[in-house]
């Protein structure tokens, strides 16, 4: 109750009271204007809150001397070590955030205590990330606006900051090119060119507040999240106990973490297989790669096929909505089929298939009757217009002949 | 004593003159002449446009067979006449093309009427009907528009009704009378449909009719610099058989254009309209809209202190108004015409059209 009654007091002070922390800091120059003229963007800003509320200090003296008292509870620049239980203060308070976001989590705290850098952090390595590294400061903004460095779409830029600076991790002894693979990946690609935000960034496998890297033996739940299917299927596998045991990282195995590629047949069969890694061409495990590299490729060519035709007649004007809506069932197919993959069992990738290639027939069956009455369509316009041109060629000696014969009169 | 063969044929024709009246309706054609000069074949674009329009309502009867009208069925019923029934794809894009086709004539006609000099007294009712006609013809665009459902119908319809609500005091009531709801829906739908296949047709024919009879009471008007120089003797053809005879030529022309359309560029149906779903990225309304369109799309949102839409609708409604009454500024209160001013607004407001529907289209 007494944490809601002062921050209502923050709030009538904002809204009524002077401050002269703004007031002051504005008229500095460089570093201590700074805050100052940033704090206008800042989402506590907008909900009241003032310099003071994280500062301490009297807002409402006049005397820098007063304003900056030690009595009043100014504390200056707080210690970065401090800065994740300053930040607590307000975040890990139920009560006090549910006034402005009733869904909001408040256990960010005891999660970034568990992480590797609030770990570090307890040590007094005040080169690990606190609050203000990922979510700036004094321009602090909600993760859902396109400017927070923390937006599903600058957070990799964000980790990157640290996590791609060798000067910065060279006493951790981690690499530096994670941020370099991820901006390779396919999850990259889905977030900056499909606009898909909900594609996984640095924190959907990491965590965010309490952020460390996988394990081995988690990685395929945390892949899992998301790719439930070819998880349940791994974890069923023939791969699932021979990996643990080699102590092999699961799905990262052949998908790599960072930097995941589109999966393709190329990954099971040709020169760019990951399964020959392990597995002879001439072995049972090459030989069951190179069937469901072939069964993949041929669902994808007779679907490559069937889009070819159906393309055309569109282009053509032709009506083959129902086609392409079938179409769409083949594609399920073979999105099942890749999933099947992780069964490592050929017969489990055929089935679907199978019932892709029969719709793909089908579809491509309708384009080219489509394409075939496009052409009869076209001879028949053929056939018109050359009656057409007969009749007008008609009705021009008619008017000829009508003419003539009143002339001769 | 002599006597005369009757052929069968002329006691058919005997018999049909004394109940019809043919041979007085014969008598009257015979009369009837078309002025023959330089630009004699602007004359066929109101046939063009009238055998156009009956093409309309033969290929509208036939779609009205199979298309139902609510938003869970027009679409899938459209599709269905275009891929189940015998021609249907024919009926329909003929339809479709000979809507925009017939638009496209009768905005000729109207500028060859201009350009002609055929608005002037004592034809100003003819000139009347026939801006009402055109009139008519873009509500059945725009009406016709939504009918199939789609995307882009659907989007092009709320843009359009839209724009209705911008009116000062009467434009809500307009909107909601237009769409028979606060939004786009299956009522819109129904209305737009009554609107296409009953309201319209019953006033188009009524105007069509008044439009023919005052064009019959007044006869073909000739330009004035061709009576000028004839002496006001205009070399004339008669209409029936000579003049008809070649207009025959020109609807048969349209025909194979229109035929030739509807088979090389079938018109799309594209996707089922979703009212959830964002609007289309550069959606753009049929050409003939394009032109205000983009002129309301360059109005800034505020000028002044008045919104932006709603000046470019009031300009659009004054300069409509000024159109109108084209017969009435084009001659001076001395009854002299003002030639210029007529040819030089019907090349600027030409000239206008196409730059911007075509700025509409590419931008």
């Amino acid at each position: 109750m007494k944490r809601i009654a002062i921050a209502c007091a923050f709030l009538a002070a904002a809204a009524f009271a002077k401050d002269s922390c703004t007031d002051c800091h504005s008229a500095l120059d460089g570093k201590l204007q700074a805050p100052a003229a940033a704090f206008g963007n800042d989402v506590h800003s907008r909900h009241g809150f003032t310099c003071a509320s994280c500062h301490g200090g009297d807002p409402t003296a006049d005397d820098p001397s007063a304003a900056m008292s030690k009595a009043k509870g100014f504390i200056g620049k707080p210690a970065r070590t401090a800065i994740p239980q300053l930040c607590a203060h307000c975040h890990s308070d139920a009560a006090l955030m549910h006034k402005y976001r009733p869904q909001q989590r408040v256990d960010q705290y005891e999660l970034y205590k568990t992480s590797v850098h609030g770990k570090r952090i307890a040590e007094g390595d005040t080169a690990a990330a606190v609050c203000i590294d990922c979510h700036s400061v004094h321009d602090i903004r909600e993760v859902k606006d396109p400017l927070s460095p923390v937006y599903p779409l600058r957070l990799p830029d964000t980790c990157g900051r640290c996590h791609a600076d060798p000067a910065h991790m060279a006493k951790y002894k981690i690499p530096t090119n994670q941020l370099a693979d991820y901006k390779k990946s396919v999850h990259w690609a889905a977030i900056s060119k499909g606009g898909d935000l909900s594609a996984p960034n640095c924190a959907s496998c990491h965590g965010n507040h309490g952020a460390t890297p996988p394990q081995v033996g988690s990685v395929a739940e945390v892949c899992g999240t998301c790719h439930t299917l070819m998880a349940d299927l791994y974890n069923k596998s023939p791969h699932q106990p021979v990996f643990a045991a080699m102590g092999e990282k699961g799905c990262v195995t052949c998908h790599s973490n960072h930097d995941i590629e589109m999966p393709s047949p190329a990954m099971l069969a040709g020169p760019k297989a990951v399964c020959s890694q392990c597995h002879d061409a001439d072995s049972a495990g090459g030989k069951a790669a190179a069937q469901m590299a072939q069964l993949i490729g041929n669902l994808s060519a007779a679907m490559k096929a069937s889009d070819a035709v159906l393309a055309q007649a569109r282009r053509d004007g032709m009506e083959v909505a129902d086609a392409v809506l079938q179409e769409q069932q083949a594609n399920e197919d073979l999105v099942k089929a890749r999933v099947a993959v992780h069964a490592f069992d050929p017969a489990a990738v055929a089935a679907p298939i199978n019932a892709g290639l029969k719709i793909a027939a089908a579809t491509k069956l309708a384009g080219e009757q489509a394409l075939r009455e496009r052409d009869q369509r076209r001879k028949g316009l053929a056939v018109s217009l050359v009656a057409i041109l007969i009749t007008i060629v008609g009705l021009a000696f008619a008017i000829r002949a009508v003419e003539s014969k009143r002339e001769n009169r | 004593m002599a006597t005369t063969t009757i052929t069968s044929r002329q006691r058919v024709a005997g018999w049909l003159d004394e109940r019809l009246g043919l041979s007085s309706l014969k008598e009257f054609l015979s009369h009837k002449t078309v002025p023959i000069h330089s630009a004699t074949m602007w004359y066929y674009f109101g046939g063009i446009t009238l055998f156009l329009f009956t093409i309309q309502v033969l290929t509208g009867i036939l779609l009205l067979l199979y298309y139902r009208p609510t938003a869970s069925e027009a679409y899938e019923s459209v599709q269905f006449i275009m891929t189940r029934v015998r021609f249907g794809w024919l009926i329909r894009s003929i339809h479709s093309w000979s809507a925009n086709l017939m638009i496209f004539t009768a905005f000729v006609h109207m500028f060859s009427v201009v350009f002609l000099r055929a608005y002037r007294r004592p034809r100003e009712l003819t000139w009347f009907s026939g801006i009402a006609l055109l009139g008519l013809a873009l509500g059945f665009g725009f009406s016709g528009y939504l009918l199939p459902w789609n995307t882009i119908s659907y989007f092009a319809t709320k843009v359009g009704t839209d724009m209705a609500s911008a009116v000062p005091v009467v434009g809500s009531t307009i909107a909601r009378f237009l769409r028979g709801g606060e939004d786009v829906g299956g009522a819109t739908l129904t209305r737009f449909f009554g609107f296409h296949v009953a309201v319209l047709p019953g006033i188009a024919t009524t105007l069509i009719f008044v439009h023919l009879m005052l064009v019959q009471k007044h006869g073909i008007s000739s330009p004035p610099w061709v009576e000028q120089k004839t002496g006001g003797k205009v070399p004339q053809m008669k209409f029936f058989p000579n003049f008809f005879l070649r207009e025959m030529m020109a609807w048969y022309a349209a025909l194979g254009v229109l035929g030739s359309l509807a088979a090389i560029f079938p018109w799309e149906l594209g996707e089922k309209a979703d009212p959830f779903a964002s609007a289309p990225a550069g959606i753009h309304p049929e050409w003939y809209f394009l032109a205000p369109f983009y002129t309301l799309k360059l109005i800034p949102s505020q000028v002044l202190f008045v919104e932006g839409e709603l000046l470019g609708l009031f300009g659009f409604a004054v300069l409509a108004l000024w159109w109108v009454l084209l017969p009435f500024w084009a001659t001076n209160p001395k009854g002299e015409e003002r030639a210029r001013l007529v040819t030089g607004a019907g090349v600027a407001l030409l000239a206008y059209l196409v730059t911007f529907s075509l700025l509409g289209y590419f931008r």
